[in-house]
């Protein structure tokens, strides 16, 4: 057998299904949320145990914080759009969108980045307390979702430049629209947790 | 500069532990690296001499289907039970004679890494895959589904597990394994008290499989609640499916928090970090926290699907529906609830005060009830059944005397006062075995016995399965009665010398006779096996309707083994019991020739791959390398890691349709062998 009838018996008998999926891949955000809540706790219960060091109050910038903050809600808006366009088919837009939010997420990465060396050069780094220990888990690993964020979004913009809008890569872009609009989510905690609570 | 290249490898003193130790534990390690190379070069020198090597790859390691990753996952876990046993006998021997002058076999370095590693492996490396190995046998074939949800992934979660059980089992001869328990309680896991790389072993051991089983328990999750065959409801549910989807959200849950209790630790070992240090505002009492919030729904994770096991045992072999379906799954559910809330019961002595611990000490005393009610069940099922004795049925029979002995210490222990007595005494030790191996271990066995034929195509024999049972009964009572005692006496868990004042010792000799005959038991289970193999194709062993049990759940209603497909024509369910049912009505869509000519479709099938495999491989050579901190081979073997995941991604080929007509000639094959042997 030869590959087209292949592909005429699956496209007659069995449309790609991709439900199963993302209800799976959704379930699995469910199970990173946990994880993210364990590190909230331990956050929450560390976050005054100092051991006679700066507090949170001492060490951040509410407005650099909140430059970060709209840099990835912003992002997330544009995956929203990228979305959009991927309901229309049109191709070219959600590459479009797609390189725009990528580059919005390599933003916030980079402000994160340059935050935590900033407080590393300033003499806090997470051996300095359990408080600051709990700071720097929590928020780089929000910071290492985003990049693996990243690095998927590069594979889904070849993949939609090479095969276009297929069910196949529709159901990825859905997959990692969750993740996207997840992360968010986080980074809304984080803000408020961390930063805002931490500025009282 | 070496040691940039080879790390912590450089120091010989790091990786050749025991060559600064006594002669005497030198003995112990070579002869087991001898029999570890033994049994290698039989292994591998077997496959080559039978030229199996390119059947192994093609049929096995680049595997999707859930019934032969499930053959794996039991092959493997047999292979670490052996281990795991094996340091138990030592850990009895060692304190049956370490009394008053004699200080035993052991040193001390040597026996803390014993108990350790048998905790360690009993539960992560033998339990958990044994049970994931029923979940992959039995749960799509009793939803009549064809595979599980994500077969890849489902491979992955297999390798990544054996990732993990190597890792353990390397640093008998590398190194040396942690020396801090099998939960490693802070500070004394930290690095200033565990400076070795035993404990860093331990993490990436359990991380590894860790992460492997998290995905195992989203891929069934998903599996029962996406795939059942047309007509099965939730409540039409097999309870053993049941108990694998409650187990499966467990683990959803439960899974998370272990990682993050391992990384922060991890974190505290290799960042200088102090989450759980005794200075720098670090708290240990975090970490207990977390790693029970993990370890107690865990210990349901394991003992729900051997629930499970029961209930389909108890049901077949009294050739009766089971007593109370809807209240089983409802104490299913409400176990799975409550085993959330009861982990400080772990740590009364942790000075939470009398309020949380009488709420912890309630909690736990309520989940009595609903286990109570799967007992009374299961009685209920087997009152005016026509029960035939097999040996699953006496696993059964064993186990309510067990387990509900284990239950009523267990209740004992949850009492607040009481525990504070008896709290890291070998009471609890005696307890928690008596649950574990009187519930999870003896449904397993069941279990095993139970699913066999179908798996395999050929019955266990039966004679030996008894003679196992009974030695396993036997040598647990005769263990573990005089540890309990011991408990009341006041020894401490993890004892490694006593002073002959204690009078300990006449009771730890009879608990080391209670384990050899324990061991003649494993013997029986061993020649069981090796016997039934060789029988394989006698009359007597083989199954070849399919339906040796006369069962009543869909997976008897097709060949054994199974075709790879499974179902050759999606099974429509009507009722509990879907399979009896059938019988019953007198027709059987999937296998009887009488019934009207079948109409078979196009199978949608995913291909085999090696993606599973190669992550589980990079895995290892990651883990290893951060155990031993060659950095540079750490991150090239993390960036092939994300590499192979990529290019996976890009691979869109992964599926095929098998054709009605290769569908329609397998099953005409079989239904001619049928005809053959006069069916």
């Amino acid at each position: 057998m030869n590959n087209t009838s292949i592909l005429n018996q699956s496209a007659h008998h069995h449309p790609f299904d991709g439900s199963k999926d993302v209800f799976g891949f959704w379930i699995y955000i469910m199970t990173d949320c946990i994880l993210f809540a364990t590190l909230f706790a331990v956050y929450a219960v560390f976050h005054t145990h100092t051991y006679g060091g700066p507090h949170a109050k001492d060490l951040f910038s509410l407005p650099f914080v909140l430059t970060e903050t709209l840099l990835l809600l912003s992002s997330s808006f544009t995956y929203g759009l990228a979305t959009l366009s991927c309901r229309d088919g049109n191709k070219k837009a959600v590459l479009s969108w797609l390189w725009l939010t990528f580059i919005l997420g390599a933003s916030f990465i980079a402000l994160e980045i340059y935050e935590f060396h900033n407080l590393y050069v300033e003499g806090h780094s997470w051996s300095s307390s359990a408080f600051l220990s709990s700071f720097f888990t929590l928020v780089a690993t929000h910071g290492l979702h985003v990049t693996v964020g990243l690095v998927w979004m590069l594979t889904m913009l070849f993949q939609v430049r090479k095969h276009g809008i297929t069910p196949v890569t529709k159901t990825k872009l859905t997959c990692l629209g969750l993740f996207w609009h997840f992360l968010d989510i986080v980074w809304i905690f984080v803000f408020s947790v961390v930063y805002l609570m931490g500025a009282i | 500069m070496l040691e940039t290249i080879i790390g912590k490898l450089s120091n010989p003193q790091e990786v050749f532990p025991y060559m600064y130790e006594p002669l005497s534990q030198q003995l112990i390690i070579f002869s087991m690296l001898g029999f570890i190379v033994l049994a290698g070069i039989a292994v591998v020198g077997g496959i080559t001499y039978f030229k199996k090597w390119a059947y192994l790859w093609r049929e096995w390691i680049v595997t999707v289907d859930h019934k032969r990753i499930g053959a794996m996952y039991l092959i493997v876990a047999f292979v670490m039970l052996f281990r795991g046993f094996v340091d138990a006998v030592m850990m009895r021997t060692q304190q049956a004679l370490s009394s008053g002058d004699s200080y035993g076999y052991l040193v001390p370095q040597h026996f803390d890494q014993v108990f350790t590693a048998h905790g360690v492996i009993m539960i992560f490396f033998v339990a958990m895959p044994l049970m994931f190995a029923f979940f992959n046998w039995v749960v799509p074939l009793q939803i009549g589904a064809r595979d599980v949800a994500f077969p890849v992934l489902n491979s992955l979660s297999f390798w990544l597990f054996v990732a993990g059980a190597l890792l353990a089992n390397v640093s008998l001869l590398i190194g040396d394994f942690s020396h801090a328990g099998w939960l490693a309680y802070p500070p004394f896991s930290e690095i200033a008290y565990s400076p070795t790389v035993g404990t860093d072993y331990y993490i990436w051991a359990v991380q590894i499989s860790g992460i492997g089983s998290l995905m195992s328990g989203i891929n069934f999750f998903v599996t029962i609640l996406k795939m059942r065959c047309p007509g099965m409801t939730l409540m039409r549910m097999p309870i053993f499916t049941w108990t694998a989807l409650c187990s499966s959200i467990l683990i959803m849950i439960i899974f998370p928090v272990l990682t993050v209790a391992l990384a922060l630790l991890g974190f505290d070992r290799y960042m200088d970090m102090h989450f759980f240090t005794t200075n720098f505002g670090g708290d240990q009492m975090m970490y207990v926290n977390l790693v029970w919030i993990w370890g107690h729904p865990e210990v349901y994770v394991l003992v729900l699907p051997a629930f499970g096991i029961y209930s389909e045992v108890v049901a077949t072999f009294s050739r009766k529906p089971l007593f109370g379906y809807a209240t089983m799954v409802w104490a299913t559910a409400v176990i799975t609830i409550l085993s959330f809330l009861v982990w400080a019961h772990h740590f009364f002595t942790m000075g939470a005060g009398a309020d949380v611990n009488a709420v912890f000490g309630i909690l736990t005393m309520i989940i009595s009830i609903p286990t109570g009610v799967k007992i009374f069940n299961w009685l209920f099922t087997m009152y005016r059944g026509r029960i035939t004795f097999t040996s699953p049925m006496y696993w059964l029979m064993g186990f309510f005397i067990t387990f509900t002995i284990g239950g009523m210490t267990g209740v004992m222990l949850a009492v607040p006062g009481i525990d504070f007595q008896a709290h890291n005494s070998t009471f609890l030790v005696a307890h928690f075995h008596n649950t574990i191996i009187g519930g999870v271990v003896f449904g397993y066995f069941a279990g095993i016995t139970y699913w066999f034929p179908k798996i395999f195509g050929f019955k266990l024999n039966e004679r030996l399965g008894k003679c196992a049972f009974w030695c396993w009964l036997v040598g647990f009572f005769v263990a573990f009665v005089p540890v309990y005692i011991l408990g009341g006496m006041g020894m401490t868990r993890r004892l490694y010398h006593y002073d002959a004042s204690t009078g300990y010792q006449p009771y730890l000799i009879v608990a080391g006779i209670g384990a050899a005959i324990i061991a003649l038991g494993v013997v029986f289970q061993v020649l069981q096996i090796i016997i039934s193999i060789k029988n394989k194709n006698k009359k007597e062993y083989r199954d070849l309707t399919g339906d040796p049990w006369d069962g009543r759940t869909l997976e008897w209603a097709i060949a054994s083994p199974p075709p790879f497909y499974n179902f050759a024509v999606d099974p429509v369910v009507k009722g509990i019991d879907a399979f009896w049912e059938q019988k019953e009505k007198g027709f059987n869509i999937q296998s009887n020739p009488k019934s009207e000519k079948l109409h078979y479709q196009d199978i949608h099938m995913p291909r085999n791959t090696a993606v599973g495999f190669v992550v589980g491989i990079l895995a290892f050579i990651f883990s290893f390398a951060m155990i031993w901190h060659i950095w540079w081979l750490g991150i090239i073997s993390l960036v092939a890691t994300i590499g192979t995941l990529v290019i996976r991604s890009f691979n869109y080929d992964t599926d095929y349709y098998l054709k009605a007509d290769e569908v329609e000639r397998i099953e005409m094959q079989h239904q001619q062998e049928l005809a053959r042997a006069g069916l």
